[in-house]
């Protein structure tokens, strides 16, 4: 098996092999994305970061990771915005990028704008989010950060909290975990729940799926509770939003009939979702999963574009 | 029983074997606008057939389908037959396949997917479920199972 020059669109592009495949050799990256070793696998490698919309977080990791493998970016921070396509096609933009770049990561606000990339591109392309729809690497780096804490993706509970309807984190998350065999509880509020459409995704997998909308029953029995941005936008009023957003807020009392081991998770970044005392606790995870973006990126763009040969 | 309800064509296509109450839909594929002078339409709605019960029949004379077209109709119509008319007898005739991508038939009903948007590509669908038809966008992943209200 080889990324070797291949296109990560989706985490449904991957095998659970390549899963842990990556997984593995992000592990391997973390003192080389921490700087205490050198490795340099992407020299003279030029990375297109093709951002037709902002998304600071997830552009600098990548570009920390580009640079640590010492390779070079590109970087078109605001391509919507820009001068760049004057009305140009996305097709067009990435067939001119394709030809200054070895790899090009994309974050485009239409669903499946980085499938078109990939055929527009004669390189390998990386989808860095594509609307609503797929954030592979997002995802990848949260399985990372769970099978740092337990050493496994199997067995697991966790519970998905908050917007489960339009976050798109979970909905990969969701998906990778269940085909690995963890269980999922899901805990929203009324009007966000996942979608039909993903429930029965999970089922045809195999997933184990149950509700819990009682955050603190929810956590009692899990290993990690992953929570998700609760957007304003997404509620009529004010008031119902404050209410919603006030009853899925996650703080010291909520963790004190927890597991001891049980994880936090954030996408980040947080709006009040998780109270600061939080950080003290030995739940806190979400920072360390920041981090791992780096390593995970690594492992992907070293994979895809390094030496097909291994070891190094 | 002979079923010639309708004066016979000289050349042309007989699309028999439609779902009883498709025939208008397959009309809506086959783009009666698209139409040249020569080729009437006849069409045939709730008909008596021993295979179906009832069925619809559509006939388009001086008119072969492109295979995109074929397509479309295997996927509102897959009981269709299709023959190809030449000198008033049947020479060729095939039952409609459905293959495994359906590209620029229908649209994606995501507004917000790529392919809806001013790109140079048509819509592209696999179909990752036979029975019952589920075709599945190439690009942003929706799944679709109504096609009538998705033609392009
Ligand atoms: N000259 C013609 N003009 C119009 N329709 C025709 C003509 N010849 C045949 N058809 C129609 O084309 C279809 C196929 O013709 P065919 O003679 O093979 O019918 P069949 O024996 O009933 O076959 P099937 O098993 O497909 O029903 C039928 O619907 C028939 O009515
Ligand atoms: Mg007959
Ligand atoms: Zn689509």
């Amino acid at each position: 098996m080889s990324l070797h020059g291949r296109d990560i669109t989706s985490i449904r592009d991957l095998s659970r092999e390549e899963i842990e495949e990556i997984l593995a050799s992000a592990r391997k990256m973390i003192p080389y994305a921490e700087g205490s070793k050198v490795v340099h696998p992407l020299a003279e490698k030029i990375v297109a970061m093709a951002f037709f919309e902002p998304s600071t977080r997830t552009r600098l990791s990548f570009e920390a990771a580009v640079h640590r493998l010492g390779g070079n970016c590109l970087t078109i921070a605001d391509a919507g915005a820009t001068s760049l396509r004057k009305g140009e096609s996305l097709y067009d933009t990435i067939r001119m990028l394709s030809s200054y770049a070895d790899a090009i990561v994309i974050r485009h606000p239409n669903e499946g704008s980085a499938r078109l990339a990939a055929r527009a591109s004669d390189r390998p392309v990386i989808n860095a989010g594509d609307g609503a729809g797929q954030h592979p690497t997002q995802t990848l780096l949260d399985l990372a950060t769970l099978h740092e804490a337990f050493g496994t993706l199997t067995g697991l509970k966790v519970v998905l909290l908050g917007d489960l309807k339009y976050g798109r984190t979970v909905h990969s998350l969701a998906y990778a975990l269940a085909e690995f065999g963890s269980e999922l509880i899901l805990s929203s509020p009324r009007g966000l729940a996942l979608p039909e459409e993903r429930r029965e995704e999970l089922k045809r997998v195999g997933g184990r799926v149950s509700e819990q909308p009682d955050i603190r029953k929810a956590v009692q029995e899990a290993d990690a509770l992953y929570v998700t941005r609760i957007q304003k936008e997404r509620f009529v009023d004010e008031s119902e939003y404050r209410e919603v957003a006030g009853s899925y807020r996650i703080d010291a009392s909520v963790l004190a009939s927890a597991k001891p081991r049980l994880i936090v998770m954030h996408p980040l970044p947080r709006a009040g979702e998780i109270a600061p005392e939080v950080d003290q606790t030995p739940h806190a995870a979400y920072f360390r999963q920041a981090f791992l973006a780096v390593p995970v990126r690594m492992a992907l763009l070293a994979s895809v574009l390094g030496s097909s040969r291994r070891g190094g | 029983m002979r079923e010639l309800k309708i004066t016979p064509i000289k050349n042309g296509t007989v699309i028999d074997h439609i779902g009883n109450g498709l025939a208008l839909e397959v009309l809506r594929i086959i783009g009666v606008r698209e139409l040249d002078k020569d080729s009437s339409v006849s069409v045939a709605i709730h008909v008596r057939s021993g295979k179906l019960g009832w069925k619809d029949i559509v006939k388009v004379e001086s008119m072969e389908l492109s295979p995109r077209k074929v397509n479309a109709i295997a996927l509102i119509a897959p009981t269709a037959t299709i023959s190809i008319i030449r000198d008033y007898k049947v020479r060729e005739k095939r039952v409609v396949d459905l293959p495994s991508r359906i590209v620029g038939v229908l649209r994606c009903p995501n507004p917000t997917c790529i392919s809806n948007q001013p790109e140079p590509i048509e819509s592209e669908f696999e179909v990752t479920d036979r029975r019952p038809v589920v075709l599945t966008c190439a690009f942003c992943e929706r799944r679709v199972d109504d096609f009538l209200r998705h033609l392009a």
